[in-house]
């Protein structure tokens, strides 16, 4: 059996070590807050804030609180507040461990395309291509194929790209793949997945 | 120098013109000078490009200029709240110019700071990097970005004293201090104003040096994404 959205989440929890500081993407990386666990990991949401809390209990929400998503959520103990500037001054300045980022495209190259498909949806980039080119390490979690069954893990992106020789870590539905040297190496698999399967699926050179 | 205002369109008397360049404080809908855009609405100021990360919502925020067809450019990262901010872009009537969150906040900082260019890693290898210098620092390869200089820079605050010292409230702050520093002339919409001597001085997020107008007013401080937990059963 291919993980389902929890388990991918599960899986991209493991790559977080203690003292982390770490910026989740939306969609399924939004759920890796989940299974952290007594990991002491500290959220990061680029619209300017340090230790994000939970979703609010019904009927304290505060308009003043959000996360990148514009989701409304709490704040922590340990938060600090600050600006769109100094935040992305924290990203581009290498401070934050690690990204957990979805993504649309990743290639062979660990070139990464999540932001545009053009003539079709216009939404942007918001702070991906910061982010992608400014933290430790980008961990991509994404299924491994789209909705047609076309592989995601590509030779080369063909939408507009996000960043160039970025990702470190793809996760996916089906297992663990890490961008290496002249290709994509499989570092895990699934439970119940064969090796076959992923190949199958994959269009980027595999490496071993 | 008086900075307070009666109203938002007051504040806005005399700065505003055709065409202008205008920064704009605010994350989605969060921390957005709700009074100040729909007083420009009412002034009827035409081909106004502003510099903003989001575009509101169809009905609240610059969404409401958008329907006026008052904007004639965004310079934003993110637009995918506002279904008639893509109808007018995909349709040729609106121009667009995204910009990285990171890079659109640190051209606003570098304006205000008085710094014309800078060189950033973000957009390296992208469509973001057409047509801009490169330059190698240490083995690594930078693309030259701008700093944005606005003609008027609208934002939204928490309590304001008399003299323009601003204090923000939470993820509010957000885009609202790089923005109010890179424009000519700073207008603050604020939820309350306290006399000098009430904020603590050390606990300023922004000096009055930057705000040349106050307004106070009430706040609609809409939700865009309300999401909740259950209180547990004890």
């Amino acid at each position: 059996m291919p993980w389902d959205r929890n388990q991918m989440a599960a899986r991209a929890a493991q790559e977080l070590e203690d003292g982390m500081y770490v910026n989740l993407g939306i969609g399924i990386p939004t759920l890796v807050a989940n299974y952290v666990g007594d990991k002491d990991i500290t959220l990061q949401s680029e619209n300017g804030m340090l230790g994000m809390g939970p979703f609010p209990f019904e009927g304290e929400e505060d308009p003043d609180l959000i996360n990148a998503g514009k989701q409304t959520i709490t704040e922590l103990s340990r938060t600090s507040y600050f600006d769109s500037a100094t935040s992305f001054g924290m990203i581009r300045g290498g401070k934050i461990a690690a990204a957990v980022l979805g993504a649309m495209e990743v290639d062979e190259e660990g070139d990464l395309a999540n932001w545009m498909i053009p003539g079709v949806l216009v939404k942007g980039m918001g702070g991906a291509m910061d982010l992608v080119a400014g933290v430790g390490r980008v961990i991509v979690v994404m299924d491994h194929t789209n909705k047609h069954g076309k592989s995601k893990l590509l030779q080369k992106c063909t939408l507009p790209l996000t960043g160039k020789k970025v990702v470190n870590r793809i996760i996916t539905n089906l297992g663990v793949l890490d961008v290496v040297d002249g290709g994509l190496k499989i570092v895990e698999i699934a439970e119940g997945v064969t090796e076959d399967e992923i190949r199958a699926a994959t269009e980027a050179k595999i490496v071993n | 120098m008086k900075k307070i205002y009666a109203n938002a369109t007051e504040a806005l008397d005399g700065v505003l013109t055709d065409g202008m360049l205008i920064a704009a404080g605010g994350f989605g809908l969060c921390g957005i000078p709700e009074l100040l855009l729909e007083a420009i609405k009412d002034s009827g100021a035409q081909d106004l490009t502003f510099a903003s990360n989001n575009a509101g919502v169809d009905d609240f925020g610059i969404g409401i200029l958008l329907q006026t067809k008052q904007v004639k450019k965004m310079i934003s990262s993110y637009v995918g709240e506002n279904a008639e901010f893509m109808r007018q872009y995909l349709a040729g009537e609106l121009e667009l110019e995204f910009n990285p969150q990171g890079t659109l906040a640190e051209r606003m900082r570098a304006g205000g700071a008085g710094i014309p260019g800078f060189y950033t890693k973000t957009g390296v290898g992208t469509v973001i990097a057409d047509g801009k210098e490169h330059k190698d620092f240490n083995g690594e390869t930078y693309i030259m970005e701008e700093g944005i200089f606005a003609d008027l820079a609208i934002v939204k605050a928490w309590k304001a004293d008399d003299t323009g010292n601003l204090i923000f409230r939470k993820t509010a702050r957000n885009f609202n201090v790089p923005a109010a520093t890179c424009g000519k002339i700073c207008v603050a919409e604020v939820e309350e104003i306290v006399p000098r001597g009430s904020l603590d001085p050390d606990q300023i997020h922004l000096p009055g040096i930057y705000v040349h107008r106050i307004i106070q007013g009430d706040h609609e401080k809409r939700i865009e994404q309300r999401t909740t937990r259950k209180k547990e059963e004890a």
